[in-house]
């Protein structure tokens, strides 16, 4: 059984004509890593959001959506709140403005614990502390007392893919985790995402406008347009025989980066060179 | 559902136009004259609403009170405007000292609620209708100076204000043809709020009496009146609090309205 | 210095400066402009001599820079002066009466937190449902309701036709607790209920401000339902902005507490105030308005250091990047 099943997933907002997503439909089995790739306003967040159903309220949403074989599409707010943070974890795009300011990042990470196992809040700290060091973060008794504010992009999203993946989720959803920092910084990001989802086993769905970004993690592409999904199947075969013109365009692009040096992407030996925490 | 509010506003704000427009020229009975014979008569007929303690037909009172609520709004509002307005412009434009300078006076200002202006200017002068005027008036200037601010600011970063200054226009020039026309709206919105503020004050000064003295009827003295006889005749207490709330009302959601209506932009200013 | 501290001096710069400028136009609209308080005293048939006599007493007849800082100076050691009328230092006039005004004002900032926090919660949460447009229609209504109508009508239903609560009135604490309370119920709930109008409007936008905030939905995403993701994550960041409106809108409650005590007849700053203007009582007018300022001003300026407990990027520095 999968884990995730989407079928003729749909969904426009209230005003607008033209429906945000029409008939999605895909599956991951689990610890499988699905990338969706496509430009902005193709719906692929609409996707992720509809899939943790945390779309705004104006949304109506048609299709189905199916966990572990049951159906999520109208279950009730208190349901899919178990399932949030827990079974699923999500990491968003702006790690700048995705935690709490007014909230020690520690206490942020401690609570998606305590929100859904019976752990004291003491026993909680010193986990908090050992997940704050799996991804990396150098110092993580000293990050845990400290405020968004005072860290930077990088150590904000691994502090953020410390909460997505504190509860040992079966699915971790990624929406753009590495457009907002640093081309750099993008790199070590990254192959951390690939090594914990490792380590952890969980699937993962992977949203990104940039094919070269989604082709470091993921081993299954979905190709998105303007709502509908253009192409579908293994990363490698989308790199090497591409059929939608719009797949095409975007090998291009992408194979057009490695050639040009000035916006190579990052290799290992730049993560090494560049060494963690930043 | 906020052309709802702007519809309903402008009906209510349009009764008492009506109300006190209808005042000058005819009211059922004398809204002045003592008539011992027919204290506290319950609404009917002749008396639609009844009568009050001193024997006045409160529905004629009544409409001579929406002249007196008007003339207090329209005098304290653009007198507060007529101040707050250019002092918040000239905040906006020159910048620097002036600004902080402006600013914290509207602080000081701020810090006086009409209410205390007015217990201090009638403590000096003896209550009236003017002293109250420019109390609220007062007390209202540091609002339009905000607003005023604000709206200049952001016009002031616009880039056809930029090119008028690059190409010399005077500061004067810009502040003639470029801010006031552009922050028009938003005072405009102002002022139906600070109406609705005034029409609250005015009523609350002359129902503790410090306000338009006796006999011109106003509805902050007549509900100070019907208090008096709470006990014997609650309706007469209902009416003119009933129009006190049913204007501010009308004001406020008149300047919801045409906030919501004029420029989704304006939104983020005021 | 750190940013703090900087703040910290600057603010108590501010209030030093405002506080000498609302104590000159206190004394400049009082004691420059107005008639002359010895005529007001003696009665309009006194001899000129009498009344220059009582104006060399009472120190009118000095210059107004030097009658101005006499005031101000007797007002920073404590001394308000002392009534033309009764004799009695203005502060002893004051003190009795300044904690039935205190408990009005307590209990309505209070009671007007306890209506708007959740009605301001609801009415962000639910704004593209009908509660929330009941909220919103009701706190149209609420702020249209002048305080002391509120006032009349509370006492119609609870004291004239249930008899539940008494009219008017005030006993103090220390004599009885059961009759301080009944006696106050009223009037707090009046000034309660209209302040609590204004305040649930500028509730709503701030936490509509958060629900739109990237924070909220990763609140959201590790499985706080959307309740619950507001209260825990939208409250502290919604009290910095509604800090500064509970300031600002503090000098509005004692504008409330005033009008409220007048219709209630309680015996507090206000009817004081009253009392004095009325008997033209220039030094407990300029004296009682003097304390009500600095009231108003001493709580802005903590406002503005609150912003330090809640908000911890203006504690420390900047970002360490």
């Amino acid at each position: 059984m999968s884990l995730l099943e989407v079928e003729g997933l749909c969904v426009d907002f209230g005003r607008r004509r033209v429906p945000a997503v029409r008939g999605v439909s895909f599956s991951l089995s689990e610890g499988e890593r699905l990338g969706i790739i496509g430009e902005s306003g193709s719906g692929k967040t609409v996707t992720a959001l509809a899939v943790m159903g945390l779309l705004p309220e104006t949304a109506r949403v048609r299709g189905s959506i199916r966990w572990r074989g049951g159906e999520l599409l109208g279950r009730a707010e208190k349901e899919l709140a178990t399932l949030r943070g827990n079974a699923v974890g999500m990491v968003f795009q702006e790690p700048m403005t995705a935690l709490d300011p007014t909230m020690k990042v520690g206490r942020q990470v401690a609570e998606v614990m305590l929100l859904h196992r019976e752990t004291a809040g003491a026993a909680a700290r010193p986990q908090v502390i050992a997940m704050l060091g799996d991804v990396g973060l150098t110092d993580p008794e000293r990050i845990a007392d400290a405020y968004p504010h005072q860290l930077s992009g990088g150590q904000r999203q691994r502090v953020i893919i410390a909460m997505a993946l504190v509860n040992g989720p079966d699915l971790v959803i990624c929406d753009e985790p590495t457009t907002a920092l640093d081309v750099t910084v993008q790199a070590t990001v990254l192959e951390l995402l690939d090594r914990v989802l490792t380590a952890e086993r969980a699937a993962c769905l992977f949203i990104s406008h940039d094919l070269a970004v989604v082709s470091q993690v993921c081993s299954q592409v979905l190709v998105m347009l303007d709502g509908e999904v253009v192409e579908a199947g293994p990363t490698s075969k989308l790199f090497t025989s591409p059929t939608h013109p719009y797949t095409r365009g975007l090998v291009a692009t992408a194979r057009l980066d490695l050639v040009n040096p000035g916006e190579r992407l990052p290799t290992v030996e730049d993560y090494y060179a560049l060494g963690a925490g930043q | 559902m906020k052309r709802f509010g702007l519809v309903t506003g402008i009906c209510l704000v349009g009764l008492v136009i009506l109300g006190a427009a209808v005042s000058l020229v005819w009211t059922p009975f004398d809204p002045i004259r003592v008539v011992p014979g027919q204290r506290l008569q319950p609404p009917g007929w002749p008396h639609l609403l009844g009568t009050d303690g001193f024997g006045i037909d409160t529905f004629s009172r009544l409409l001579v009170g929406a002249r007196m609520c008007l003339v207090v709004g329209i005098i304290s509002v653009s007198l507060a405007a007529v101040v707050g307005v250019p002092l918040g412009m000239l905040a906006g434009q020159a910048g620097g000292w002036v600004s902080e300078a402006v600013m914290r006076l509207a602080d000081v200002v701020y810090a006086f609620p009409a209410l205390l202006l007015a217990i201090l200017l009638a403590a000096g002068f003896g209550a009236s209708t003017v002293t109250a005027m420019v109390a609220i008036g007062v007390a209202t200037m540091p609002a339009f100076a905000r607003v005023a601010r604000a709206g200049t600011l952001q016009v002031m970063a616009s880039e056809f204000v930029v090119a008028a200054r690059s190409s010399g226009t005077s500061p004067w020039g810009v502040a003639g043809r470029h801010v006031l026309p552009n922050i028009a709206p938003l005072i405009g919105v102002q002022a139906s709020v600070g109406f609705a503020m005034a029409i609250l004050a005015e009523a609350a000064l002359s129902y503790l009496g410090l306000g338009t003295p006796r006999p011109t009827p106003t509805w902050g003295t007549m509900l100070r009146d019907a208090q008096q006889f709470l006990f014997v005749d609650p309706l007469q207490a209902l009416w003119p609090g009933l129009a006190i709330a049913l204007a501010v009302l009308g004001f406020n959601l008149l300047g919801d309205g045409l906030r919501d209506y004029l420029d989704p932009r304006l939104r983020e200013v005021s | 210095m750190s940013t703090a501290g900087w703040r910290l001096a600057r603010r108590v710069g501010i209030f030093a400066v405002s506080l000498l400028g609302a104590s000159m136009l206190i004394f400049v609209v009082t004691a420059a402009l107005p008639g002359d308080v010895a005529q007001v005293l003696l009665g309009m048939d006194a001899t000129p001599e009498a009344v220059a006599r009582l104006r060399h007493q009472l120190g009118l007849d000095r210059p107004l820079p030097v009658q101005y800082l006499s005031w101000i100076g007797g007002i920073l050691t404590g001394n308000f002066g002392v009534s033309h009328l009764s004799g009695d230092p203005v502060l002893a006039l004051m003190l009795p009466r300044l904690a039935v005004t205190l408990w009005l004002v307590l209990f309505g900032v209070i009671g007007s937190l306890v209506i708007a926090l959740p009605a301001g919660l609801l009415a962000a949460l639910k704004r593209r449902h009908w509660q929330g447009f009941l909220v919103n229609a009701l706190a149209q209504v609420g702020m249209a309701i002048p305080v002391f109508w509120g006032g009349i009508l509370l006492v119609l239903l609870f004291a004239v036709k249930l008899r539940w609560l008494p009219a008017n009135g005030y006993v103090p604490l220390s004599q009885d607790l059961g009759k301080w309370a009944s006696h106050l119920v009223l009037p707090a709930v009046t000034l309660s209920v209209v302040q609590g109008a204004v305040l649930t409007r500028y509730v709503r936008s701030a936490f509509i401000e958060v629900l739109n905030e990237d924070y909220y939905r990763t609140a959201r995403a590790i499985g706080w339902t959307p309740t619950a993701a507001l209260v825990r994550h939208g409250t502290r960041n919604a009290a910095i902005s509604l800090v500064t409106v509970l300031g600002l809108q503090l000098s509005t409650v004692l504008v409330g507490a005033i009008v409220v005590e007048q219709v209630f007849t309680l015996p507090g700053l206000g009817s004081l105030l009253l009392t004095a203007v009325a008997q033209r009582d220039l030094l407990v007018v300029q004296g009682t308005v003097m304390f009500l300022v600095l009231a108003v001003l001493a709580i802005n300026a903590l406002v503005d250091f609150s912003y330090l407990l809640i908000d911890p990027r203006q504690r420390s520095g900047g970002e360490e990047t």
